[in-house]
């Protein structure tokens, strides 16, 4: 079943991200999936007790101890998820979407969202969740993951949801954004918006002739295309762009370059959706 | 940024992991020497193994906080080569236990582990737990009541002082309080010192000064079989144990290979082959480690107390450091397991108790697990042979024998005394369609009972054998297929 899927943990990105969703599941005439995951973070302690000592049956005394504690906490997580899911049900039936379902599931989201992802035909997740809402110039901690094992286009939420006419596409010649191209032509998501496409970075004949390619492929789609080439770095071109033009979305192809060099140059994605406060479209 | 299991596995939980690490790597010295001891080489021997093998398994282990280092049940099985050929041999076996290791990782057999039942683990941390505690009692031998004083007093600190603060380890304050007392009032017992040599350095790569000939082959092979089978087997328990604990998985087959490579860079620095610690797991992810930066920092403080502490910790009295073996001694035995014992079926008791008393008097694990296994067959092969239903309903001169459960080796003469062949008839139908014929005793049982029915002159015909055989076959392959379980259901 096609559906939108709307990853929300109920941090202050929520509305937003059930506003964009609505806005997405209007337009492509598809019902909205809500999921919300509850992680246990198994992979980290909920306690240290640095005794060192172990006494009579201590695995079997320990596991119990352990099952006590996260029981605990499983139930607290699993209270807010329920009213985070009825508050999220709530709100986009107001918006008018049916059907809206709610998906509830342990483990990570990036785990969960490979399972659940293939039935979805667009993801939606905030940019910034509940654990980095104080690291305010970082990116959601689960953000790049996801978008980087996603085989669907995710929608990055910005804070504030805008209703959208005019979106602008980072043009880089990639696969990525081949994909999208390819997305915006076939799918209503976008369909009679003011576009803006843009290259930017090395600038030389062959770019500029692939741009004009990919700007006539959009035209005989009935797009209204706005096609410029500036040279320089991507970055600054691209957000002074967004400024400039009143750009509502931005779309991009996601983390081009391997682990290894982003760890050390880091990443163009990840700058581009810290430094644009408006929502991203990302293809991998 | 790392992928994102790396990051997981190494330093989503760095902080507690660190702590933890600094606790274990207390525990693990007093195993480290007195299994040194044990086996019969300098207590450098044992440190070194431990270093390298934590090390190692942080980084190739396949289940992360699990610690490893050099141990007991390991050491046992050392004690003669070390007598009758020397350290060099040792080393040898060592390598050669880490190839045989990885070779089974390889393999694939860790998936072996699925036949180890509950019972059958029980019984092995009991007898862990006994053979830790038994190599503690040389040091009582013609010891005064100074050295019982002194284990009775660190035992008090170490299980005392819990109660009081969470924040240091005891088995620390215990040996700290032991070595001062010691050294204030100059008294007479076994220091750490005495027992041979400490480290002051780091280990150095050495190439084992041995013949490399066939001859030294045969030596050391019996002994690197045992000793890759038994630090596989603890390895993989510890590491179920620490899967339940956590409920999170682990690769076992990874393991495998890790705990090999450990063991062969323990070799080649100087160490004895070692494996997975059960107790010393329990005090990790007790302390609150989790990842492998908790083994890996386990490992490297070892070393670092040792050898800038080596002056100290050779003043360390031996009561302390039994105490502290006890204490480990006590953590890993199952102590639920004999009130457990008038509650679980006897045949389940009865393949504990068989798997801890074998260990203990062969002083091999490998060979009290396959005891354990063994026996835990013959219950389950005994139990399923019950599962066997004859029902005869007669007609005139004609009897139906209708045959429904398991038939196999352990059920055939209970399948062939069912049978009244006393009874005058001159047709029998054998209707085995619900019946499963497992192995050909089975069949030959069957054959046996048409023919028994044919000397007394009745005219036999079976029905649904083909159903009814097709368990026979002995393709494997075919019960992993989808429907596999339903076919063998349906008839």
């Amino acid at each position: 079943m096609s559906h939108i899927l709307a990853c929300t943990d109920g941090s202050s990105y929520a509305p937003s991200i059930y506003q964009h969703s609505a806005w997405a599941a209007t337009r492509m005439g598809l019902g909205v999936s809500v999921l919300h995951v509850i992680d246990p973070h198994r992979e980290l302690a909920p306690g240290t007790n640095l005794t060192g000592m172990i006494g009579f049956d201590a695995s079997l005394e320990l596991t119990e101890e352990l099952v006590k504690l996260e029981e605990a906490r499983a139930r607290v997580a699993k209270l807010k998820g329920n009213a985070i899911l009825e508050d999220a049900v709530k709100q986009l039936e107001a918006a008018g979407i049916a059907p809206v379902e709610t998906l509830h599931r342990h483990g990570s989201l990036v785990e969960t969202l490979g399972e659940l992802e293939p039935d979805a035909d667009l993801v939606v997740i905030g940019k910034r969740g509940e654990d980095s809402g104080l690291a305010k110039a970082h990116l959601g901690r689960e953000l790049e993951r996801v978008i980087r094992t996603s085989v669907r286009p995710v929608l990055v939420a910005a804070r504030e949801f805008k209703p959208v006419s005019q979106f602008l596409i980072a043009y880089d010649g990639g696969p990525s954004i081949l994909k999208a191209i390819d997305f915006i032509i076939a799918n209503p998501l976008l369909a009679e918006l003011e576009c803006h496409l843009l290259r930017s970075g090395k600038v030389d004949d062959k770019a500029l002739r692939d741009l004009e390619e990919t700007a006539t492929r959009l035209r005989e789609a009935g797009f209204e295309v706005a096609c410029t080439a500036v040279p320089g770095s991507v970055e600054e071109v691209i957000a002074s762009a967004v400024e400039e033009h009143r750009i509502d979305l931005l779309v991009m192809g996601a983390y081009g370059h391997s682990p290894i060099r982003q760890f050390i140059l880091g990443s163009t994605t990840t700058t581009m959706v810290r430094t644009c406060h408006i929502p991203v479209l990302m293809f991998r | 940024m790392l992928p994102k299991n790396l990051y997981q596995e190494w330093f989503a939980n760095s902080r507690s992991d660190l702590l933890a690490g600094l606790v274990v790597a207390l525990a693990l010295i007093p195993e480290a020497i007195a299994f040194s001891i044990i086996a019969g080489v300098d207590p450098k021997v044992g440190l070194y193994a431990s270093f390298c093998i934590a090390v190692v398994t942080a980084f190739f282990g396949g289940r992360p906080g699990m610690i490893s280092a050099a141990t007991g049940a390991m050491a046992l099985l050392m004690v003669t080569l070390v007598r009758d050929h020397g350290l060099q041999y040792l080393l040898v076996a060592t390598l050669l236990t880490g190839v045989i290791q990885i070779a089974a990782g390889l393999a694939r057999v860790a998936d072996v582990m699925r036949f180890v039942s509950k019972s059958v683990m029980t019984g092995f941390v009991n007898a862990l737990a006994i053979l830790i505690f038994m190599a503690q009692l040389p040091e009582f031998k013609g010891a005064g009541f100074t050295m019982y004083a002194m284990v009775a007093g660190a035992l008090a600190i170490i299980y005392l002082l819990p109660r009081l603060t969470r924040a240091v380890p005891s088995p620390l304050v215990a040996i700290i309080v032991m070595t001062i007392l010691a050294l204030l009032f100059k008294l007479d017992v076994r220091r750490v010192g005495d027992l041979g040599e400490i480290p002051d350095s780091l280990p150095i790569f050495l190439w084992p000064q041995v013949e490399w000939s066939l001859a030294t082959l045969w030596i050391v092979l019996p002994y690197s079989l045992g000793l890759a089978a038994v630090g596989l087997l603890e390895s993989w328990m510890t590491a179920q144990i620490v899967d339940e604990m956590t409920d999170t998985p682990s690769d076992k087959n990874r393991e495998s290979r890790g705990q090999g490579l450990a063991n062969i860079v323990a070799g080649l620095f100087g160490g004895m082959a070692g494996c997975a610690m059960i107790g010393q797991s329990v005090i990790n992810v007790k302390s609150g480690g989790r990842g492998r930066l908790s083994t890996l920092v386990a490992g490297v403080f070892l070393l670092i107390m040792i050898v800038l502490l080596s002056p100290w910790v050779k003043q360390i009295p031996m009561p302390a450091l039994v105490a502290v073996m006890i204490m480990v001694s006590i953590g890993t035995f199952s102590w639920a397991s004999f009130k457990n014992m008038r509650l679980h079926p006897k045949s389940s008791s009865i393949v504990m108790l068989a798997t801890t008393i074998t260990v203990i008097f062969t002083h091999n694990l490998a060979i009290g697990v396959g005891v354990g296994v063994l026996l835990s067959a013959l219950f389950f092969a005994r139990k399923v042979s019950q599962v066997l239903q004859v029902t005869g309903i007669r007609a005139g001169e004609c009897r139906t024998y209708t045959v429904s459960g398991q038939l196999f080796f352990a059920s055939s003469e209970a399948f062939v005394n069912e049978f009244d062949f006393k009874e005058v008839l001159s047709k029998v139908v054998i209707d085995v369609s619900h019946a499963h014929f497992w192995d050909l005793t089975a069949v030959s049982c069957l054959d046996k009972v048409v023919l028994k029915f044919r000397r007394e002159g009745a005219e036999v015909e079976i029905l649904g054998l083909n159903e009814a055989s097709a368990t026979l076959v002995d393709r494997l392959a075919m019960h992993d297929k989808p429907g596999a379980l339903k076919r063998l259901l349906s008839h």
